[in-house]
């Protein structure tokens, strides 16, 4: 049996930071953004709002959307790296709110690929049997693990959520055809929240050095993560006897419109195919697959039968691919 | 692979990566200054020619690769 996305949401805050408020605090203009990330503006989480608020609006347009009444979602998989607390777990938080007792929740931390990791974990729950329905959500407020005087980073953020609701599919051409994942835990270094955990729990010195913020390395990002999404696709689609010819569409985590322009041309797919969305809301980490689906699906980009590319990068790293006949 | 083999390939790269004519590039030419390249361009680039030369071209070695001689240099050294 086969998992299919039933129905798809998301969510972003009201308040929207443009590159033009960012020039006022640090060194930096609008078009040097523009030119090396393809990013205008961003969304950020009010000062109450959490990871949790952001994702439990998205999961009931995603509900809505599905027909399936929120007390009868069976699992909640909630992909994050900014939860609302170190412990429970937002998905525990989010099944609250959505007054659901009956299914199983738990987050999962693939960072940037954390959307399409909980996809993957939740497919095979719902293809298996195991249960009769998942709700798959990416939620994040990287804003609030950004350093605001980091001009090589504080551009590049936003906060929002997507979510998705699988069920099993009748047609067995249909649905999520294949998922892989990939990690590559030698190159934790280059992409990391170094302080807050266990290693180097929150302390004076943490605050200090502004080792609770986000690091990284965009050159090696960039490096590693235009080839990995290169292979990842191309390894999904091989697996289903397709070609690049044969996708539709593409849905990209929205890192940076350079790595994705670069990763297209490589797999010498069309821009064209590819919905973005980056300029409007930036790299909204683990909320940024399903956000894009969700408007490219709202705008009706995807008919019966269409092939779907999904990928996705982040920190560790890990990244993998799907492939989805619609 | 010769010297000028090398030379005429980087040049190729160059030509494709930045958009720019092969008879612009000289090879004293830095990416940044002479040719228009920005960081994320110059990234690109070394990913060609490591894909092209079989070579692996470290981040802080990287940094230190400005012209086109630069690149010919760090290439005709490190090529098996």
């Amino acid at each position: 049996m086969r998992s299919y996305i039933a129905g798809t949401g998301s969510y972003t805050p009201d308040k929207v930071l443009t590159n033009r408020d960012l020039e006022k605090m640090v060194q930096t203009s609008d078009d040097w953004i523009v030119e090396r990330t393809g990013i205008r503006e961003r969304h950020i989480a009010a000062p109450e709002e959490a990871t949790s608020d952001l994702a439990v609006k998205a999961a009931i347009r995603a509900l809505e959307a599905a027909a399936l009444d929120p007390k009868d979602v069976e699992a909640i998989i909630l992909g994050t790296v900014t939860p609302d607390y170190p412990f429970p777990s937002t998905a525990a938080v989010l099944q609250g709110r959505l007054g659901n007792k009956k299914a199983f929740a738990f987050d999962l931390s693939a960072a940037c690929a954390g959307s399409l990791y909980a996809l993957s974990v939740a497919d095979r729950f719902v293809a298996s049997g195991a249960v009769k329905n998942a709700l798959v959500v990416g939620a994040d407020t990287l804003t609030r693990i950004t350093d605001w005087t980091d001009r090589n980073t504080c551009i590049l953020f936003g906060d929002g959520a997507g979510a998705m609701v699988l069920k099993p599919s009748d047609d067995p051409k249909r649905g999520i055809l294949t998922t892989r994942l990939h990690t590559d835990g030698s190159l934790v270094p280059i992409l990391l929240q170094p302080g807050g955990g266990s290693r180097d729990p929150i302390s004076e010195k943490v605050l200090r050095e502004k080792s609770h913020f986000v690091k990284m390395n965009g050159r090696e990002v960039f490096k590693i993560a235009v080839r990995a999404l290169e292979d990842s696709c191309r390894e999904v689609l091989a697996a289903e006897q397709l070609t690049t010819d044969d996708v539709t569409y593409v849905i990209a985590h929205q890192a940076n419109k350079r790595i994705l322009d670069a990763t297209l041309s490589r797999l010498e797919i069309p821009a064209s195919k590819c919905w973005m969305n980056l300029e409007k809301y930036g790299n909204t980490s683990a909320a940024s697959v399903p956000m894009t689906f969700d408007e490219a699906n709202r705008a009706g980009w995807f008919k019966t039968g269409d092939v779907i590319l999904m990928m996705a990068i982040g920190g560790g790293m890990a990244w993998g691919a799907s492939v989805v006949r619609w | 692979m010769t010297t000028a083999n090398v030379e005429q390939k980087v040049k190729n790269i160059i030509a494709d990566q930045l958009g720019v004519g092969e008879d612009e590039i000289k090879i004293t030419s830095s990416f940044i200054e002479d040719l228009g390249a920005d960081s994320l361009d110059i990234v690109e680039l070394v990913m060609a020619m490591e894909e092209e030369f079989e070579v692996e071209i470290p981040d802080e070695e990287a940094e230190n690769i400005k012209t086109v001689q630069d690149a010919v240099n760090y290439i005709t050294t490190h090529k098996k």
